[in-house]
C-alpha cells in the first residue's frame, strides 16, 4: 500500500513538473474554432492555415517564442484568455475600447474595411436608410455586431446574431437575412465561393465609426503581461521592417492589408 | 387489480410534505447551507449587469415558455392519435406510427432541428413559388422550425407513452362501457381517453420538464429565448459563472412551477379507493 502511494506521489510530481515545463515553453495562441478564410481555416487534414497562421509563425519566430495554435469557441475566447486556458488571441480580433476594459492588446497587425453583402439583384446601400425594412446578419461578439446594434438596430432594422460567420453566410444564401455585415476581406472570400457567387454580391463599405470598429486587429493579451506585449510589438515592427510581412501577405492579398 | 394500478399513480395527502416536516434537523441544516451559498453568490460575485438585462431576460423567459407550451400542446394532440394507432389501428396506421416514434426517438433533437432549419429551410428559397408565396415571411423566420422540431420530438415520445396508457386501461372498463350501449366514440371520449391520460399524467409531468430543458436548443437557430439572452450576457460582460448560475436558477424555478401545477392537476382528479 505504502509503495503504491509512493509511486503515485512520484508520478503526480512528474506530471505536475512536466505540465509546468510545457506551459513555460509553449504559449497557446487561441483562434476561433471555425473556418475564417483567408485568415484562419483548417485544411482537409485539420491543419490550420491562412494569412494569420503565417503571421503567428513569423511573429513567434521573430520574438523567439514557442507558440501552439489552439482552436477555441469564438464566443468564449476572451473568458478562455482571462482564465489562462490560452495565452494570446490571434483571431482577427479588433482592438476596441469595450474589450480593452477586460483584456490588453498588442499594436495592430492589420486593418481592413467593414462591408456589407446582400442578395443579388436587390439594390441597396449599407446605410440605415438603405437597410430600412430589411434584416441584417452579424456574428456575435464582433465589432460588426456592435456597429449594427449602434447604427442599424437603433434605427429599427432587425439584426440577427449568429455564433459563427459561416452560419450568417448560409442564412443569407438561404434568404433568411437580406444582408450580412462583416470584415470586407472575409466577405469577399465568401463571395468567391460557388455558394457566394450564386446568391450574393458586395453592397459597399459601411460608414466609418472608429469608436466602435477600432483602429485595427491586434493580438489579445491578459492585462499586466507587459513583457510579452513588448516582445510582440517589437516582433510585429521587425517583420514589417524586414519585409517578411509583405512577403507572405502577397500570397493572399493584392493590396497592403496593414492599412494606414 | 384496477384499483391497485390507479392507486399507485395517485398522490395521497399523506405523501405531500406538511409544514411541520419542513423543520426537521437535517432539513434545517440543508436549508442553512443553501442559504449560505446563495448569500455568498449574491455578495461576492458581480451582478451589476443584471438591471440592464432584466427586460430582455423577461422577454426571453416568455419566449421559452411559449415554446414549451405551444410545442407540448401541439405534440400531445399528435401523440393521442399516434398512441391510439399503435394500440388499435390496422397495420397501415400501426406501422407508420411505430416507424415515426422509432426514428424520432432514435436521433438527437439537435440533429432534427438542424436538418429542418439548415437542411429543409435552405432548400425552400430555391423554389420561386415558395419564395413568392404568402408563407415565405414565416418560412424565413427561425421560430417555425423550432416549433416544428420540438413538436415532432414531443409527439414521438408521448406517442409511445400514450400507447402504453391506452393499452393499460383495463379491458373490463371498456367492456362495461360497451355493455352500457355506448358508441365507440362515446366510449373513447368518456372512458378510454380520460383513463389513459390519468394513468399517463405522472409520466407526462416528467416529459414536460424534459421538454422545457430541450427548448434552449432553439437558441442555436437564432431564436432568442432565455438561454440566448444569457449567452449574450456572457459575450458582452465576459463573465462565466454569474449568468450561468442565474440561468440554472431560472430553469429550476420554471421546473418547480411546472411540477407543482401538474401535481395540483393530478390531485384534482378523483381517484376511487385513493
Amino acid at each position: 500500500m505504502k509503495k503504491t502511494l509512493k509511486v503515485l506521489a512520484v508520478a503526480a510530481a512528474i506530471a505536475v513538473s512536466g505540465g509546468i515545463a510545457a506551459s513555460a515553453e509553449a504559449l497557446k495562441v487561441g483562434v476561433a474554432a471555425e473556418p475564417y478564410p483567408p485568415f484562419t481555416a483548417p485544411d482537409a487534414s485539420g491543419k490550420w492555415e491562412g494569412w494569420e497562421v503565417e503571421l503567428m509563425n513569423a511573429v513567434c519566430a521573430e520574438a523567439k517564442l514557442e507558440c501552439v495554435l489552439t482552436p477555441v469557441a469564438w464566443d468564449g475566447i476572451i473568458p478562455a484568455l482571462t482564465s489562462k486556458k490560452i495565452d494570446m488571441i490571434m483571431s482577427s480580433m479588433s482592438i476596441t475600447d469595450e474589450r480593452l476594459k477586460t483584456i490588453d492588446f498588442s499594436d495592430k497587425y492589420y486593418n481592413t474595411p467593414t462591408g456589407v453583402i446582400g442578395t443579388k439583384g436587390v439594390d441597396f446601400k449599407p446605410t440605415p436608410e438603405g437597410l430600412a425594412g430589411k434584416t441584417i446578419g452579424v456574428q456575435v461578439s464582433t465589432v460588426h455586431q456592435a456597429y449594427a446594434a449602434k447604427h442599424f438596430a437603433a434605427a429599427g432594422i432587425e439584426v440577427k446574431e449568429y455564433q459563427t460567420q459561416d452560419e450568417a453566410n448560409n442564412d443569407l444564401a438561404a434568404g433568411r437575412v437580406d444582408a450580412v455585415q462583416a470584415d470586407a476581406i472575409a466577405l469577399k472570400a465568401f463571395l468567391a465561393t460557388d455558394q457566394g457567387k450564386e446568391c450574393c454580391d458586395y453592397k459597399g463599405d459601411v460608414a466609418e465609426d472608429v469608436a466602435v470598429i477600432g483602429p485595427g486587429v491586434g493580438v489579445g493579451l491578459r492585462k499586466g503581461e507587459t513583457e510579452l506585449k513588448d516582445k510582440l510589438n517589437a516582433a510585429i515592427k521587425a517583420i514589417r521592417d524586414n519585409g517578411t510581412y509583405d512577403t507572405f501577405s502577397k500570397k493572399y492579398f493584392d493590396f497592403d492589408i496593414y492599412g494606414e | 387489480m384496477t384499483d391497485q394500478t390507479t392507486h399507485a399513480v395517485a398522490y395521497t395527502p399523506e405523501d405531500l410534505p406538511t409544514a411541520r416536516s419542513f423543520f426537521q434537523p437535517h432539513r434545517i441544516v440543508m436549508m442553512l447551507v443553501f442559504a449560505a451559498f446563495v448569500i455568498c453568490v449574491a455578495v461576492f460575485m458581480r451582478w451589476d449587469w443584471l438591471p440592464r438585462y432584466l427586460p430582455r431576460l423577461g422577454w426571453g423567459i416568455l419566449v421559452s415558455l411559449v415554446m414549451l407550451f405551444s410545442t407540448s400542446i401541439l405534440g400531445f394532440l399528435l401523440a393521442v392519435p399516434i398512441g391510439l394507432a399503435q394500440v388499435t389501428g390496422p397495420w397501415f396506421f400501426k406501422l407508420p406510427a411505430k416507424v415515426f416514434c422509432t426514428v424520432v426517438r432514435g436521433t438527437p433533437l439537435l440533429l432534427q432541428l438542424w436538418l429542418l432549419y439548415y437542411g429543409l429551410g435552405s432548400l425552400f428559397p430555391q423554389f420561386p413559388a415558395i419564395r413568392q408565396s404568402f408563407l415565405w415571411p414565416y418560412l424565413r423566420e427561425a421560430w417555425p422550425y423550432g416549433v416544428a422540431a420540438l413538436t415532432i420530438s414531443f409527439a414521438a415520445y408521448e406517442g409511445e407513452v400514450m400507447r402504453g396508457a391506452f393499452a393499460g386501461v383495463p379491458a373490463g372498463e371498456l367492456e362495461a362501457a360497451k355493455a352500457y350501449g355506448m358508441s365507440r366514440w362515446t366510449m373513447f371520449r368518456r372512458i378510454w381517453l380520460p383513463r389513459a391520460i390519468h394513468r399517463a399524467l405522472p409520466t407526462l409531468n416528467g416529459e414536460a420538464v424534459l421538454q422545457l430543458k430541450s427548448t434552449p436548443l432553439v437558441a442555436t437557430i437564432t431564436v432568442v429565448d432565455v438561454y440566448a439572452v444569457i449567452s449574450k450576457v456572457r459575450q458582452e460582460t465576459f463573465l462565466t459563472y454569474e449568468p450561468l448560475l442565474l440561468l440554472a436558477l431560472i430553469y429550476m424555478c420554471l421546473t418547480g412551477i411546472l411540477v407543482v401545477a401538474f401535481r395540483t392537476f393530478e390531485n384534482r382528479i378523483p381517484t376511487r379507493g385513493a
